[in-house]
């Protein structure tokens, strides 16, 4: 099934509606209220469900679409097709300066932080004399083209309809793209992403403003379907609606979006007509039926409704696989200045009064397999970080090809041909392991988020992509492509992750016990890639605790003891060094 | 300015900072032990609140009859749950803790209340109804899905609002009620009257933070809490009832909701949805204080309550405003101080 199809026929349904005779004009009013709850929905699925920001704020960047065409076509006469652009940029400004202040908090301060200003925001909205305060404005003029005004509800249905259903189909082409996936690893924390280019925080601000922009435009659609703007709509209660809408539909679902639009506009619709009559004239009662509806709702369907009704549909949309021999160029490195791969020296990390790291040094030569290998809590996966720009050094210098590293982010790091794998599997789970591997070539892509949602990216995505199957064909998963990550064992996820960090094309690869969860045979065959692909010219520096695999994989092994290097040497060396008996059996043995 | 002016408006922040102090702290609470962000709490207030008024005017409030619908439907949750297992134990206590006790504050309520009673039984009634609201309400709407993430958590938080706040205006109406203040007496020191209403305000509030300082640190049932905040598999697995855990955080902030209220609510007029507002500015200090220090929170609201009073003095207008983007410059500093570490979520 081609995936377009259902997109034609929902969009050939949505037209024909307010043709069918006898449909009651009240329907249309209530289509273009899920039309525009669903814009604003949809900005939420990609902030909140797929990039792990929530926000209560958005009704507020309805508001600033809203209020600046109102202020603007009433005040000053300009063209409402000429506010459309300023009252996207305006809301979107808006979000670049709430949002370097709020994306870049952890966790939960961001809902928190996002319904204060929110609620700042609304009764700035209701104070403000050329907003005209609690009243707001009105006498807004209706959108025309030429001498058509789209003065009634059944006009206005296609301008409504049309944007939302151009911007599902901007939204679903930019999740599937470069920057999509970047995105959509942002809920699983920042540092996966980080260790292959990605910058974050970037890509936190980009779908806060993506956001807050579908808001704006549905905030102008609003004005002037209403025409007349008052603070009411744009309010923490209606902030907090949109949410809803979002986690009804199924959050990470951009149909969702419309989907749970419809749900809770005609729930409510629904609950005030009929409520009353049941229950005699209390009013109010529609939102203690909603309010409880809905948690009924979450306790049934956490993940909303979208998704349980696609699994429960006999057709699943095919995917389709990527052309493996289209080639993608080799990255450009910086200049050699040492032929070490890797030279660490005297590195040092320091916790408060804990030393992770003591001065450690040691090297990586070219086409070398070395092992790192230590009890628990030697330093080995602090050392990692260090290498890899996730934290940072308190003394010494690490080098790679010459070139300092020292304290470099993550993402420069990447660049000088340094990827990794680790100890804790960090994949996206709802990810395919094609999407997960291509995260790994992010900085062997260019095409930006505006470029994706228009579709100009397919050149360049599809040889993201051919690398990436190239890669998972490599290291033996070429079964699994299109399976979901989280659907695997851990011990694939590991293998997901060294197919991912080969995507960089790296000189040195760093793999975090990349044995651990692995049955004998496919150790075996892991130590066999791992090989060949020294003998190709990479080099490895490996943490692991599995002393056969380590013993006759490695070229040479360096032992840590409580982050200091005890000792250095051929496998052969280490196994009869008394220092390391000692370390690992507690005595001399 | 003169000084007068500005002590008047410093003792107003305060009093209202203090109240402020006690939400915040109930929010980190709560937050800390079940990871709920509790919206509901404006509603523990106003219900606390006007559950008192209206036993002080002789009447029976709504409340005490919700108290007992969520008591049925939680005594069906549990029996369900423990369809598999019906042990006569079981249900008796799952009888006793849902049916049996708002039936008794029921009856308690309708016994009590009359225009004579005094007002300390009135105010331990509606201690008693809110408190067992709260109760229900973890037992209802949260511990279900209690594992699953802080969003879903969240809007479940919103629901619960908005189902609470609605049944607030069927039992209170759309107007406002006072209630009659705790203590006639007053003390004068320089300009500043304090009312023994603001003298109880201040010292509930130093009470519960150092209850609730030393509840945390040094007994072993504070510590089971802060453990499952932390790590509920692993509370789980050495032996600490979650959902106990869950239950007594519930407990403890719809109780501090209803003194809260109780302590306003004969200074200010309160109407069915105020609580929510009230409740906000509760979550600037829990914010402010980093949603997990109480001291931070209790010093974090005094500060909110003080720029309340100043800006309602001087931009009266721009009051709510002022207060809500005080967030802007501290979530600013904490993002300049963002913590390196990896977070896990999910």
């Amino acid at each position: 099934m081609n995936q377009r199809t259902p997109l034609i026929i929902f969009a050939l349904v949505m037209a024909a509606i307010p043709f069918i005779p006898g449909v009651p004009p009240f329907w249309i009013v209530l289509l273009n209220n899920i039309g525009l709850a669903a814009l604003v929905a949809m900005g939420l699925v990609l902030l909140t469900g797929v990039g792990g920001l929530t926000s209560f704020g958005q009704a507020a960047f309805c508001g600033f679409g809203a209020y600046t065409t109102a202020v603007l076509t009433t005040a000053y006469g300009v063209s409402p097709w000429l506010t459309l652009p300023l009252s996207l940029v305006v809301s979107g400004i808006a979000a670049v300066l709430l949002g370097i202040v709020t994306v870049r908090l952890s966790g939960h301060y961001l809902p928190l932080g996002t319904i204060a200003w929110g609620i700042g925001l609304f009764y700035l909205f209701s104070k403000l004399e050329f907003l005209g305060r609690n009243d707001g404005i009105s006498g807004i003029p209706p959108l025309s083209i030429g001498n058509f005004r789209m003065l009634d509800p059944g006009t206005i249905y296609f301008a409504i309809w049309i944007a939302v259903l151009v911007s599902a189909l901007l939204t679903m082409n930019l999740l599937d793209s470069r920057t999509g996936r970047a995105i959509r690893a942002l809920r699983r924390g920042h540092v996966a992403g980080e260790a292959f280019g990605v910058q974050t925080p970037r890509a936190k601000l980009l779908v806060f403003v993506y956001a807050a922009v579908l808001a704006g435009l549905s905030g102008w659609l609003y004005a002037h379907f209403q025409r007349a703007a008052n603070p009411t709509p744009f309010g923490a209660h209606a902030g907090i609606e949109y949410l809803f809408i979002a986690v009804v539909g199924g959050a990470g679902y951009v149909w969702g979006a419309v989907l749970g639009a419809g749900i809770v506009v005609i729930l409510k619709e629904i609950l005030q007509s009929y409520l009353p009559y049941i229950f005699g004239g209390q009013s109010q009662l529609e939102t203690i039926v909603f309010g409880i509806l809905l948690v009924v709702l979450l306790q049934l369907a956490p993940t909303g409704v979208w998704p349980w009704l696609m699994s429960r549909l006999p057709i699943q949309p095919g995917r389709k696989m990527p052309d493996a021999s289209l080639p993608l160029a080799t990255p450009v490195r910086a200049q050699a200045s040492s032929a070490v791969l890797l030279q660490i020296e005297k590195a040092r990390k320091q916790f408060g009064g804990v030393i992770a790291v003591n001065d450690v040094s040691f090297d990586v030569q070219a086409r070398e397999i070395v092992a790192l290998i230590g009890p628990n809590g030697a330093g080995k996966s602090t050392t990692f970080n260090l290498i890899t720009g996730v934290l940072t050094t308190t003394g010494g210098t690490i080098s790679v090809l010459g070139n300092k590293v020292d304290n470099a982010p993550p993402q420069e790091v990447v660049k000088l041909g340094v990827a990794r794998t680790f100890q804790h599997v960090k994949l996206v789970p709802d990810m395919t392991v094609l999407e997960n591997v291509a995260i790994g070539a992010h900085l062997r892509g260019s095409a930006g988020a505006i470029s994706s949602m228009l579709r100009l990216d397919r050149a360049d995505e599809a040889k993201l992509l051919a690398e990436a199957a190239r890669q998972i064909e490599r290291v033996g998963l070429g079964d699994q492509i299109d399976q979901l990550a989280g659907s695997l064992s851990l011990g694939q996820q590991r293998i997901v992750e060294i197919a991912r960090a080969l995507c960089v094309d790296p000189l040195l690869l760093l793999l975090d016990e990349p044995a651990a969860g692995l049955r004998h045979l496919e150790k075996q065959r892991l130590a066999a890639l791992l090989r060949q692909l020294r003998d190709g010219g990479m080099s490895v520096l490996l943490v692991e605790h599995d002393m056969g695999f380590v013993m006759d994989l490695a070229d040479r092994i360096v032992v840590l003891d409580f982050g200091t290097k005890i000792a250095e040497g051929t496998p052969d060396a280490i196994k009869t060094n008394p220092d390391v008996i000692k370390a690992y059996l507690g005595a001399t043995a | 300015m003169n000084t007068t002016i500005m002590l008047f408006l410093l003792q107003d922040g305060i009093t209202n900072g203090a109240i402020y102090a006690l939400l915040g702290l109930a929010l980190v609470l709560v937050f800390a032990v079940t990871r709920v962000i509790l919206i509901p709490q404006g509603e523990f207030v106003t219900f606390g609140a006007l559950s008192y008024a209206m036993l002080a005017t002789g009447q029976v409030p709504g409340t005490a009859k919700l108290a007992m619908a969520m008591g049925v439907v939680a005594f069906g949750l549990d029996l369900f749950e423990a369809r598999r297992s019906l042990r006569p134990r079981r249900v008796a206590r799952a009888f006793a803790l849902n049916i049996a006790l708002p039936a008794a504050i029921l009856a308690l309520t309708y016994g009590l209340a009359g225009p004579k009673t005094p007002i300390a039984v009135n105010i331990a009634l509606s201690l008693l109804i809110v408190a067992a609201i709260g109760l229900f309400l973890y037992r209802i709407a949260f511990q279900p899905i209690a594992h699953t993430s802080v969003l879903v958590l969240l809007i479940a938080s919103v629901g619960c609002h908005l189902a609470l706040q609605g049944l607030g205006l069927v039992f209170f109406g759309a107007e406002g009620l006072r209630g009659p203040a705790l203590s006639n007496t007053a003390l004068t020191i320089g300009p500043l009257r304090f009312t023994g209403q603001s003298l109880a305000v201040y010292g509930l509030t130093v009470a519960f933070i150092v209850a609730l300082w030393l509840f945390f640190g040094f007994t072993l049932m504070g510590k089971a809490l802060r453990a499952t905040a932390v790590n509920r598999l692993g509370a789980r697995l050495v032996g600490i009832r979650t959902t106990l855990s869950g239950q007594i955080a519930f407990l403890l902030a719809s109780i501090i909701g209803a003194i809260s209220g109780i302590l306003i609510v004969p200074i200010t007029t309160l109407y069915y949805d105020t609580g929510f507002l009230i409740g906000l500015k509760g979550f600037i200090a829990a914010i402010i204080g980093g949603l997990v220090s109480y001291p931070l929170t209790a010093v974090a609201a005094l500060l909110v309550g003080s720029v309340e009073a100043f800006s309602s003095f001087y931009a009266s207008n721009f009051k709510e405003v002022i207060v809500f983007t005080l967030i802007l410059p501290v979530l600013v500093l904490r993002s300049l101080a963002a913590p390196a570490v990896e977070e896990e979520k999910d």
